[in-house]
């Protein structure tokens, strides 16, 4: 099956499908605000007052937009031409913040008056406690316990944020309990709050809305290439977690079809060994969270937990429209292992200066493995999806663990 | 007709709204459960939901959510649960309609469990996170073997949502007396049961009120509206604080006998 341009289009516009995936499997009390969310969302579409609002926003306060920089040194280290979007420079430092700065202007016309989300390492909470900051929304955030534990700045600074951080003790204390707990708070208060989800998974409209939100990358990165090293690049490379930054960097290039896109899942301690975070490349075909899509489950139908040395991909499950591209081949996955990721990290800090997150290190991870592949000829541009002191205290945990 | 309307007509001819009682599927262990099934049938339960736990059970509040990690823990499958309701078969009629979320049943294989759902004698499906939109399928083949599908309707569910499930449903809709998760505290369950009452003589289909009914008063407040109440984590907690399973057996029969006792419309 080819992804033509005309598959740019999804999700179906009745069912938020993208081939058999995506849909809505969540409780009928949610149902009228899933069609409610939807229909406003497509009303700001044409209105140019939201859109100019929306551009304001992320040119003067988040600082869009940001650069493609061309990166030299580890260019001389791989071997293929790396070029860096780097969405770590936004506010708050990570891609995160494209979405919540969007929904919550959403959500602010809609009339809602109060804003939940969910965060795993710590990033797209922070990104919806900063809107809600500026927006003058009350705020409160679902965190897994265990997530609270390893990224504790980040809970701090949604604190100084003024949101209210609830600590998630219920299942494997990660994101999916975050994210079930956030559903229950919703499911309690749907008439007067908005959840803003932090990636592209959920119940339709949100995996439409998320990518549309994040798209903001791959505009300005395939215009930038084609300023910057004159073509468009080879490959296209982005880790995934729940799927936000690799659907936004994506989006500007689905329709050329000279690119390779490339999703990083993270493979934990190995995908053989059972403990990983890869729906794509080790998974099945399950609904999770509101939608249809690779999950980690048992044979049975129960969801597995996920294993990551990255809060942000610790997730069974993963965006729709992934599972779609995967199927139909437009985008490839790979994984790679928590020690990769690791030793991907520490390259980035010395050959260009950059920490980057534990998240976007699993896309770097990939670079020597394609740039064999690749050869010194080809352009390939990574998303740099966020920055990394949130993870300082992780690394250098398990740096000092290897010795 | 189906096990499970014939329950609500039978209570219906005698003055009564129908109890619907939930239990969770291998909390403590499935047989456990097998004798409880009976047991509440006894008692005065008309018809039984059976939880079939899921590891993310995000319209469950703490009491079923930990009723579940119980059960799963223990190594309940959907395919033991059917086997238990095959062997609950042979002890009691009492309609059973399994409850629960979509993800086990489609690694179980929609069409194979409808077969087997039938084979071991249960009576229907509630699949709560499986709107109309997307459980036309496995309805379409619960209603060919013979079993029901149980739409829901929230407070929020617009006219055309409500006109979608009376269309949808079999036997009787489950009406969520709020907006919330399982097991939270009644706001005004008078309120919520006045409005399913008027959504039974709307749509001409027996209705059943859950969510926050959870004492023989709760029952009564509800009674006079609709054909049928639900009550769950109720009873689960009663199962949960049980120190043996005679105490489980000897509880829940003393908790159903007494809410059954609100069941009669003066
Ligand atoms: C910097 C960064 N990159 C990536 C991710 C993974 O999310 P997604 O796959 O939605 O981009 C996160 C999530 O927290 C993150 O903080």
């Amino acid at each position: 099956m080819r992804y033509g341009p005309r598959l740019m289009q999804a999700p179906e516009a009745a069912s938020g499908r993208y081939g058999p995936y995506g849909g809505r499997y969540v409780a009928e009390t949610l149902m009228p605000a899933l069609d409610e969310l939807t229909h406003a969302y497509r009303e700001t579409q044409s209105d140019s007052e939201f859109q100019a609002e929306l551009e304001s926003l992320l040119r003067h306060y988040v600082g869009r937009e940001t650069p493609t920089y061309f990166a030299s040194r580890l260019t001389a280290e791989l071997g293929s031409r790396v070029w860096l979007k780097r969405e770590d420079l936004c506010h708050t430092g990570a891609h995160k913040v494209n979405n919540t700065i969007g929904q919550v202007l959403l959500a602010k016309r809609m009339g809602k008056t109060r804003i939940i989300a969910e965060t795993g390492a710590g990033q797209h909470g922070v990104a919806t406690a900063t809107a809600c900051a500026l927006m003058g929304l009350p705020c409160e955030v679902f965190m897994g316990a265990e997530d609270v534990r390893r990224q504790a700045p980040n809970v701090q600074r949604m604190e100084l944020l003024g949101a209210q951080v609830h600590s998630v003790t219920s299942g494997s204390a990660t994101l999916k309990d975050a994210m079930n707990e956030a559903l229950r708070d919703w499911v309690t208060n749907v008439r007067t709050t908005h959840y803003c989800v932090g990636s592209v998974a959920g119940p339709h409209p949100y995996p439409m809305i998320v990518r549309d939100f994040q798209a903001v990358i791959g505009r300005e990165a395939r215009a930038q290439m084609l300023a910057q090293a004159g073509k468009l690049p080879d490959a296209v490379v982005a880790c995934v977690g729940g799927g936000s930054n690799a659907m936004g960097i994506f989006a500007g290039f689905l329709d050329d079809e000279s690119v390779r896109l490339i999703g990083v899942e993270a493979a934990g301690e190995g995908i053989e060994t059972g403990k990983h975070a890869a729906p794509l490349c080790a998974g099945g075909v399950g609904v999770l969270h509101g939608a249809k899509s690779y999950v980690l489950q048992t044979s049975d139908g129960q969801i597995i937990e996920a294993h990551s040395i990255s809060a942000g991909l610790d997730y069974p499950g993963v965006g729709p429209e992934h599972a779609w591209l995967k199927d139909v081949g437009r985008a490839t996955y790979a994984s790679v292992t928590d020690s990769a990721a690791l030793d991907a990290f520490q390259l980035l800090c010395r050959t260009e200066g950059i920490i980057p997150a534990l998240e976007t290190s699993h896309a770097f991870a990939y670079l020597p493995t394609l740039a064999q592949e690749l050869g010194p000829e080809a352009d390939i541009l990574v998303c740099l999806s966020g920055r990394g002191d949130k993870d300082l205290e992780t690394v250098l945990e398990k740096l000092e663990e290897r010795g | 007709m189906g096990r499970i309307a014939d329950a609500f007509d039978d209570a219906r001819s005698k003055g009564r709204a129908a109890l619907v009682i939930y239990l969770c599927a291998g909390d403590p262990d499935l047989g456990t459960t097998e004798d409880l099934v009976v047991e509440a049938a006894k008692s005065g339960a008309d018809v039984i939901e059976l939880g079939v736990p899921f590891s993310e059970p995000t319209a469950d509040g703490p009491a079923i959510q930990r009723a579940a990690e119980r059960s799963l823990a223990g190594g309940t499958t959907l395919a033991k649960v059917l086997q238990t309701v095959a062997a609950m078969r042979k002890r009691t009629d009492v309609p059973i309609l399994l409850f629960g979320y979509y993800n086990p049943i489609l690694a179980y294989g929609e069409r194979k469990l409808v077969e087997d759902a039938a084979e071991a004698g249960a009576d229907g499906f509630l699949v709560v996170d499986l709107p109309p939109e997307e459980s036309a399928e496995l309805r379409e083949w619960a209603i060919e073997k013979g079993l029901d599908f149980v739409p829901l309707v929230a407070p929020t569910s617009n006219p055309e949502r409500i006109a979608r499930a009376a269309e949808a449903a079999t036997s009787f809709i489950y009406y969520v007396s709020m907006t919330g998760v399982t097991g939270s505290k009644a706001v005004d369950l008078g309120r919520a049961s006045e409005r399913a009452g008027a959504l039974q003589r709307e749509v001409g289909r027996p209705v059943a009120v859950g969510f926050g009914v959870k004492t023989k008063q709760d029952v009564a407040s509800v009674a006079p509206h609709v054909d049928g109440v639900v009550v769950g984590s109720a009873v689960v907690s009663i199962i949960e604080n049980a120190a043996s399973h005679d105490e489980a057996i000897a509880s829940v029969r003393s908790l159903v006998s007494e809410l059954a006792q609100g069941l009669a419309r003066q």
